[in-house]
C-alpha cells in the first residue's frame, strides 16, 4: 500500500476543512498534514524529507479555531484537525559557529563563547513550547548555560533540527546547533571511552584474522554453509560478559 | 486513533497466550529456527518471486537481466533533458571530488575526500541529511567485542544473510573494517548507547551469531548521520554544498573517464554543469519505486537515480533481482503506514503472532525469510489480523519486553516509536503493534570494487545505490556499517584519482544520446524519462483541474 493507494481509502471518508497559509480545502480527516498538502494538490519540494518524523523537514506552526496559542507539529506526523490553520516552515537560518572538534576543549563556557546569545535567554520556554518533540529545550539551554555539557548533551539527544525554537526565540538563540555541539562534545570528550574497540582494530591491522577469513573467502559453497550452520549462536538473554565455548577464530 | 473496539477484542488472544510464551522464553525456548532448505522454501512466498512482477531489461549494459518493472522503468527511460540543449562549454562549478548523495555514504565520502586535501561539492535532490540513512533505527554492526565475536564471524553472518553469493572481497572489507568506523564515530563525538564504564552496548539482530549491533537508542541512523553532518559543515571552505539540485546524467570525457555531471535545480529549474576530477555516485535506495505497490520506509526522494544515471554510463547492475522487505512495517494506523518498526523490537524479546495469538515464525530469521513468513500466514493461511483500512496485519508483541526486562524498558529502549504511537493513543508497553511487510532496502545495485572503483574511471560508487557486499539479503546493521565503509574508502579513492590518475578532457554526453537511442530502437516509449526525482502523490481530481499544467514524468513543471 503506498501513498497514493491512501488516497483510495480516503474516498468515502469524511472531509473536513483545514486552511493552507489561510487558503480553505477539504481534507480526508485521517490524513497528516503532509499528506493532505498534497491532497490539495500541493507538490512537495521543501518541506519533505523522510516522512517518518526524524529528519526535521515538515517543522509546521498551526493554530485550532477559538485558540489564540500556536501549536507545533511535523507535518508528516501531525493528522489534520477541523479549521486547523497551517503553515510549513521548510527552513529557518539559524547562527552556526564552525569548529574544530579535534581542537576544541570541553570548557564550560565554550557555550557563551560560541555562541554569545546565548546569555540573551529569557526564559521564557517558548523554545520547550514550540518543540514538536517534547524536548525541555530551555532545560539544555539552560544547562549549556552553566556549562554542563552532559545535561544538555543528553536533554537534546531527541533534537531533529527542526529550526521551530530557533524560529519563535525572542532572544534570538539557534537552539539546535547548540545542542549538537554539547552531543558531539560529550560523545567525544566526556562518555568514557570503549577501550575495547581499539583493541579491536589493532587486532585487525596485525592481521590477525587474515588466515581464517581468506581460507572462508575461498572455501566452496557447501562447506561455506556447513560452517554457517554449525556457529555457535550467542543466546538470546546472554549478559555482556559472555564468551563462546570455543576460542577460535577470535 | 487508537485501536477500535473490534480490534481491541483481537488483542485479547495475544493477551491470553502472552504469559506461556513469555514462560517458554525465559526457559529458553524459542520457536524452531528454519534449516536452510526451510528458508529456501519459505523464499517462494517472498515477492521477489512473483514472476508477474518482473520483466527482462531490454538494453543497457545489463540487458537480458530479469528484475521488477518498477527497476527496468527507471532503467529503460530517456534522459529528462535534449542533449542537444545543454551547453558543455559553459560550467557552472568545478571541483576535485563530486559527491551525488547527501546521506550517510556521501557525507563519508565528502569527508575523507576533503582529508586527502581535495575540495568537495555535495550536489543533494533534499536538504544534506535527507536520506535513508537519517531513518534508520536499530543499529550498526561490528566486531568489537574482543573474546566474543571477531571479523570471521561477522563474515559468516553476512554471507548467510546473503544466500552465499555475496562478493567476498566486498564483505572482507566490510567486516574489517567495521571496527574502525565504530573508533571513528567515537571519535567524531557520535553517542553511541555505552554501559558505565564506556563499554559499548551491542544487541542482536536478525541473522547475528553475536550481538554486534551497536546503537544510540531507537536513533541510531539519525545520530550518525547528525554527527557526520554536522562534521561536514565545519568545513566550509573546502566542502560546498549544493542543496536541492539533484544529478540528472554523468559527463564522461573522450578518454572515457567520467568528469562530472549535469544537475538540475529543483528550486529554479535550471540545468547545471558540475566539472569534477572524480565523482562519487551516493544516491541511495529506491523505496519511493513502491515496487509491486508496496508501501515502503523510505525517505521521499529515494528514486534511485544513482542507478539510471550510472547505468547509460555503462555500468552493469547486480543483485537488483531481490528487493529487501522489512518484515515489520507499521500497517496502523493509516498515518503511521510503512514506517519502520526496528528488527531491535524482536532483537529484545517480542513475538510475531497471527490473530489467534500463536507463534508462526521464530522472530529473528534473516529478513526476507521472515517477510516471507509473514506474507505467507495472512495471505494463504488466512491467520492475518484484519485492519480497519481493509489490510491485513501480525502483531509484534513490544508488552513482552516489558515483563521480560522490566517495566519503563519499551519506553527507554525505543523512545522514538514510544512517542509515535502515543501521539495515535497506542501505548506500545501495553499493547502490541500491528505490522506487515514493507518496501525498505535495495539489496544490490551497481558493480563496484573495493576500492569503489567501477568500469569507468573516475566514477566511484558508495552505499545502498551499489551492489555486491549483501548479496541477495542485506542483515540488520550491515546498512549503516556499509555506507560508512565504503562512503570513506570511495572518498579516499576518489581524491587520490584527482590527484593522480585524473585525465582532463573534452565533456560530452555521447553516452546519453546513444542509449537515447538504443531506447528508441527498442520501442520504448518517450515519455518515459528518468532519473524520477520524486514520486508521484498527486490528486487525481486536482490533475484533472489542471488544465494548463504540464508533468515531465512525474514531476510538475
Amino acid at each position: 500500500m503506498n501513498d497514493t493507494q491512501a488516497l483510495k481509502i480516503t474516498v468515502n471518508e469524511p472531509l473536513v476543512p483545514i486552511f493552507i497559509m489561510g487558503k480553505r480545502y477539504l481534507i480526508p480527516s485521517s490524513l497528516t498534514i503532509q499528506k493532505a498538502l498534497e491532497y490539495a494538490g500541493y507538490q512537495l519540494v521543501r518541506g519533505v524529507g523522510c516522512r517518518g518524523g526524524i529528519c526535521g523537514a515538515c517543522g509546521t506552526v498551526y493554530r485550532i479555531p477559538k485558540d489564540h496559542t500556536i501549536k507545533v507539529g511535523l507535518a508528516c506526523q501531525t493528522v489534520v484537525e477541523r479549521d486547523m490553520r497551517i503553515a510549513v516552515l521548510p527552513f529557518f537560518p539559524a547562527n552556526r559557529k564552525a569548529y574544530n572538534l579535534r581542537q576544541v576543549l570541553p570548557e564550560p563556557d565554550i557555550f557563551a563563547r560560541f555562541y554569545p546569545e546565548i546569555m540573551r535567554c529569557m526564559g521564557c520556554n517558548t523554545c520547550t513550547k514550540s518543540c514538536p518533540m517534547d524536548i525541555s529545550t530551555m532545560e539544555y539551554i539552560s544547562a549549556a548555560i552553566r556549562g554542563d555539557i552532559e545535561k544538555a548533551a543528553t536533554l537534546s539527544f531527541d533534537c531533529v533540527m527542526c529550526g521551530l525554537c530557533t524560529a519563535r526565540c525572542p532572544g534570538e538563540l539557534g537552539q539546535y546547533n547548540i545542542g549538537i555541539l554539547a552531543r558531539r562534545l560529550y560523545g567525544r570528550y566526556i562518555a568514557r571511552k570503549a577501550t575495547h574497540v581499539h583493541e579491536m582494530v589493532e587486532r585487525v591491522a596485525q592481521g590477525r584474522y587474515e588466515e581464517d577469513l581468506r581460507r572462508l573467502m575461498a572455501a566452496p559453497g557447501e562447506e561455506l554453509k556447513t560452517i554457517y550452520t554449525r556457529r555457535e549462536v550467542e543466546p538470546e538473554l546472554s549478559q555482556d560478559f559472555w564468551e563462546p565455548k570455543s576460542p577460535e577464530h577470535l | 486513533m487508537a485501536y477500535p473496539p473490534e480490534v481491541k477484542k483481537l488483542i485479547q488472544n495475544v493477551e491470553r497466550t502472552r504469559a506461556e510464551r513469555i514462560a517458554a522464553k525465559q526457559a529458553g525456548k524459542e520457536f524452531p529456527a528454519m534449516t536452510l532448505d526451510e528458508r529456501k522454501q519459505m523464499l517462494e512466498h517472498h515477492p521477489d518471486y512473483k514472476e508477474e512482477g518482473r520483466r527482462e531489461l531490454v538494453a543497457g549494459p545489463s540487458k537480458g537481466y530479469r528484475i521488477a518493472h518498477e527497476y527496468c522503468d527507471i532503467l529503460e527511460a530517456y534522459s529528462r533533458y535534449d542533449p542537444d540543449d545543454i551547453d558543455l562549454d559553459t560550467i557552472q562549478y568545478a571541483t576535485d571530488v563530486l559527491v551525488i548523495g547527501g546521506g550517510g555514504a556521501g557525507t563519508a565520502a565528502a569527508l575523507l575526500a576533503e582529508e586527502q586535501g581535495a575540495k568537495v561539492l555535495i550536489a543533494t535532490k533534499l536538504r544534506h541529511g535527507d536520506a535513508n540513512t537519517m531513518m534508520a533505527e536499530g543499529g550498526i554492526q561490528a566486531a568489537t567485542k574482543v573474546g566474543a565475536d571477531s571479523p570471521y564471524f561477522h563474515y559468516l553472518d553476512v554471507l548467510g544473510g546473503g544466500h552465499f553469493v555475496n562478493d567476498p572481497e566486498l564483505v572482507y572489507t566490510l567486516v574489517t573494517e567495521a571496527p574502525d568506523i565504530i573508533a571513528w564515530l567515537e571519535d567524531l563525538g557520535c553517542m553511541l548507547s555505552k554501559f558505565p564504564d564506556g563499554r559499548m552496548k551491542t544487541m542482536h539482530g536478525g541473522g547475528t551469531c553475536r550481538k554486534r549491533m551497536h546503537y544510540a537508542a531507537d536513533i541510531t541512523g539519525a545520530e550518525i548521520m547528525r554527527t557526520i553532518r554536522d562534521e561536514a559543515r565545519n568545513r566550509p571552505g573546502s566542502i560546498t554544498l549544493l542543496e536541492f539540485c539533484p544529478a540528472v546524467d554523468l559527463l564522461l570525457n573522450e578518454h572515457g573517464h567520467c568528469e562530472g555531471a549535469v544537475l538540475f535545480n529543483l528550486d529554479t529549474h535550471e540545468y547545471y554543469i558540475v566539472r569534477a576530477k572524480a565523482t562519487v555516485i551516493a544516491t541511495g535506495g529506491s523505496g519511493r519505486l513502491h515496487t509491486q505497490g508496496f508501501m515502503c520506509t523510505n525517505h521521499y526522494g529515494a528514486t534511485g537515480d544513482g542507478l539510471t544515471m550510472a547505468y547509460r554510463a555503462g555500468i552493469p547492475v547486480r543483485f537488483l533481482h531481490t528487493i529487501q522487505y522489512h518484515p515489520t512495517g507499521a500497517v496502523f494506523p493509516e498515518q503511521a503506514e510503512g514506517l519502520l518498526i526496528t528488527e531491535k523490537v524482536r532483537g529484545a524479546g517480542a513475538h510475531i503472532l497471527n490473530v489467534d495469538g500463536r507463534q508462526f515464525v521464530y522472530e529473528r530469521e534473516p529478513r526476507d525469510v521472515e517477510a516471507a513468513a509473514i506474507i505467507r500466514e495472512c495471505t494463504l493461511v488466512g491467520k492475518g489480523v484484519p485492519t480497519p483500512a481493509g489490510k491485513w496485519g501480525a502483531w509484534l508483541d513490544s508488552p513482552m519486553i516489558e515483563i521480560l526486562s522490566g517495566p519503563g524498558t519499551v519506553q527507554r529502549e525505543f523512545p522514538g516509536k514510544y512517542i509515535l504511537f502515543k501521539r495515535y493513543g497506542i501505548e506500545i508497553d501495553k499493547e502490541p503493534m500491528l505490522i506487515y511487510p514493507t518496501l525498505h532496502y535495495q539489496n544490490g545495485g551497481l558493480f563496484y570494487d573495493n576500492k569503489g572503483k567501477t568500469s569507468v574511471p573516475g566514477l566511484f560508487v558508495a552505499g545502498e545505490v551499489g551492489g555486491g557486499v549483501h548479496g541477495e539479503n542485506r542483515l540488520m546493521g550491515n546498512s549503516l556499517l556499509d555506507v560508512l565503509v565504503f562512503g570513506r574508502i570511495a572518498g579516499r579513492t576518489a581524491a587520490a584519482y584527482s590527484q593522480s590518475d585524473y585525465k582532463a578532457g573534452k565533456l560530452h554526453l555521447e553516452h546519453v544520446r546513444k542509449y537515447n537511442g538504443e531506447l528508441k530502437a527498442a520501442g520504448i516509449p518517450p515519455s518515459k524519462v528518468a532519473p524520477m526525482l520524486l514520486p508521484d502523490y498527486s490528486n487525481p481530481a486536482v490533475r484533472k483541474r489542471q488544465l494548463t499544467t504540464d508533468y515531465h514524468g512525474t514531476l510538475r513543471e
